[in-house]
């Protein structure tokens, strides 16, 4: 299999996130879903066609979205705040921090279509931020699922939490990658190829090219351990230290910047624990326009620029 | 007063506040004697309270070196009309599902706002002399984690009125009876986040939500309408489809009718024309007074002004 096939084949995250809410909801009263006018770009027309109530859709205003969530919640609801991740991170930052985060209310945070699933659009509506930006409040979790069924299990465990969290829901398909009956919690990584040459520690449409480039390593004799990460904060502290210890060299993956995210959080880790070389990869800044899969090839976000990128931290170049 | 004679030994700063029974169980006393009272021995119980509760303010901020009397002196009234007179709550049960909801959203006025909730009970008043004293739970601003009666955490403004919203939406899907209040300032509806969320109450059709403006006309560093002009303001809210109440917010009478008189489908504003630093003579209209923190002499010759001596 080819990496071009691996990166157009598969689910769209958003069709299992929207499926699993339905199921959710007919079983718990108290689950709302909460959008700005993105009723179709959350996939949740069927739901409103099921639950025309319990759709609470405030129109194009993120911060009054985000409000009415938190006191949806003070009136004993379970809001699912639905909406594309730039505009949601981005617009009502202070009232994540303030209305839901610091007042401690059960709403969940769901960022679609984040990182350069609209890479036409250009950096206004790419998401690169948004991991960044939630990883520097206080204890919100965030969490980015690698695939449907992963998509599923954060969805039950932060539904289940009592806790607000912050889930990022992919557009860019991906293949199936998470093992069957794995399931999810929070701060517990899945270490899904084993190795001791390096570590491929990645995230959401990433963990599927890490494994990829594994295969790719593997041919040259390199045996890299993958770990998927779904649980960015509170990061799996062990799995790192783990991986830093028995593989000496960790290439951090994220279709997000290269500051504050989960490369920024295992080098945290690593740095105050047990220092090894390392690569994040993810977008520098700002990006041109361009498809998805364009601007993920453009940026090195492929299999073979992961290998790359991990050939030449073990061979010890590292500015390759 | 010997609220503030408690020694800070006993004191744990960083836990949660809890009810207090005795006090709560004078709030109820009160409230049942306003149920029977006839109109104009109402209004004499609430000013009562309000006199009380503004010299608490006063001594909190001495106490503190810290706080926002003006802010805090206009808004004592609306708030003692409400929890002595109007909102259905138990402050023995701050989490009571059917409770009336009440947001603060100038929550700079934390200050009042807690001197009211420990009339009502929801904490010991005693713990008011530790207003703003490190790791206490009474912060600058609200905060529901620590704070029996606190709804959400407020401070940024523009904040109360979309979460007011949210929670007047859960009554309407829930078809529950109990009702939401929100006191906004009005230097605060600058925000634009208040006319996201007064457009969408008004779109649900939110009859059981009031907005309170806290019509003062003087913000942090000069006058509203020196600032960004707020005129015509009940026409803006007759525009964004409010039914609109103008009062005088120190009129305990006006505030009650109000709050309760029959609603229509809308959600109401009430813009209760209020003056900042009410009730001391000198700190009345003084934009200086918005966070300047009165002297010993001060507070003796405010509490003589309002009886409290």
């Amino acid at each position: 299999m080819s990496k071009e096939e691996t990166s157009t084949g598969g689910f769209d995250c958003r069709q299992a996130f929207a499926d699993e809410l339905a199921a959710m909801a007919r079983a718990d009263a108290r689950i709302v879903a909460v959008c700005n006018d993105s009723v179709g770009s959350s996939n949740l027309v069927a739901f409103r066609k099921e639950f025309p109530e319990r759709v609470i859709n405030v129109g194009i205003a993120e911060q009054n979205m985000v409000g009415v969530a938190a006191g949806l919640a003070n009136g004993g609801y379970l809001p699912f705040v639905c909406a594309a991740s730039p505009f949601l991170t981005g617009r009502a930052l202070e009232q994540i921090k303030a209305d839901v985060v610091y007042s401690d209310f059960p709403v969940i945070l769901c960022g679609m279509s984040p990182g350069m699933a609209y890479g036409e659009l250009g950096p206004t509506h790419h998401s690169i931020e948004d991991l960044a930006w939630m990883r520097a409040i206080d204890d919100l979790p965030v969490i980015v699922p690698a695939d449907p069924d992963e998509t599923r299990s954060v969805m039950r465990c932060v539904a289940a939490s009592g806790r607000p969290a912050f889930v990022r829901i992919g557009r860019f398909k991906v293949p199936a990658v998470t093992p069957e009956g794995q399931g999810f919690a929070l701060g517990r990584a899945a270490t899904l190829r084993s190795g001791r040459d390096v570590t491929l520690i990645a995230i959401g449409t990433m963990v599927s090219r890490a494994l990829d480039a594994a295969k790719l390593l593997s041919a040259h004799g390199i045996e890299a351990r993958v770990i998927n990460a779904a649980s960015v904060k509170p990061l799996d502290v062990a799995a790192v230290l783990a991986a830093a210890r028995e593989t000496g060299r960790i290439v951090t993956v994220e279709e997000g910047i290269v500051h504050g995210g989960l490369g920024s959080a295992v080098a945290e880790v690593v740095v105050q624990n047990h220092p090894v070389p390392m690569r994040i990869l993810g977008v520098p800044g700002f990006a041109p326009t361009g498809t998805t899969q364009f601007l993920l090839e453009h940026f090195g976000l492929t299999a073979s620029g992961i290998a790359a990128a991990a050939q030449a931290l073990v061979s010890g170049k590292m500015d390759a | 007063m010997c609220i503030f004679m408690q020694s800070l030994s006993t004191f744990e700063p960083s836990l949660a506040l809890v009810s207090d029974p005795s006090a709560a169980a004078h709030w109820r006393a009160r409230r049942d004697r306003f149920d029977d009272a006839a109109a104009s021995e109402r209004i004499d119980l609430l000013a009562a309270t309000s006199a009380s509760v503004r010299a608490t303010v006063l001594r909190t901020i001495s106490t503190a070196g810290l706080g926002h009397v003006g802010g805090d002196l206009s808004v004592a009234d609306i708030l003692t009309t409400l929890f002595d007179g109007v909102l259905r709550i138990d402050p023995l049960q701050p989490g009571w599902a059917a409770r009336d909801r009440f947001i603060l959203s100038k929550g700079h006025c934390a200050a009042a706002l807690y001197s009211t909730l420990a009339e009502c009970g929801f904490f010991d008043a005693a713990r008011l002399a530790h207003f703003a004293a490190p790791l206490s739970p009474l912060n600058g601003h609200p905060n529901r984690r620590k704070v029996p009666g606190v709804e959400t955490n407020t401070g940024p403004l523009g904040h109360g009125l979309p979460v007011a919203v949210g929670c007047a939406t859960a009554a309407q899907l829930a078809k529950q009876d109990w009702r939401t209040f929100v006191v906004l300032g009005d230097g605060e509806l600058q925000e634009g986040s208040n006319w996201e969320a007064a457009m969408y109450a008004s779109h649900r059709r939110l009859s059981s939500l009031t907005a309170v403006i806290d019509r003062n006309r003087l913000q942090q560093g000069a006058g509203t309408a020196d600032t960004n002009e707020l005129e015509p303001l009940a026409d803006k809210w007759r525009a964004f489809g409010w039914e609109v109440l103008t009062v005088d917010g120190h009129a305990h009478g006006e505030l009650l009718d109000a709050f309760t008189s029959p609603r229509t489908n809308r959600p109401r504003v009430v813009i209760a024309n209020t003056i900042k630093g009410k009730g001391v003579s000198f700190m009345e209209n003084g934009v200086e007074w918005h966070h300047k923190v009165p002297s010993a002499a001060q507070v003796e010759a405010a509490l003589k002004e309002l009886g409290q001596a």
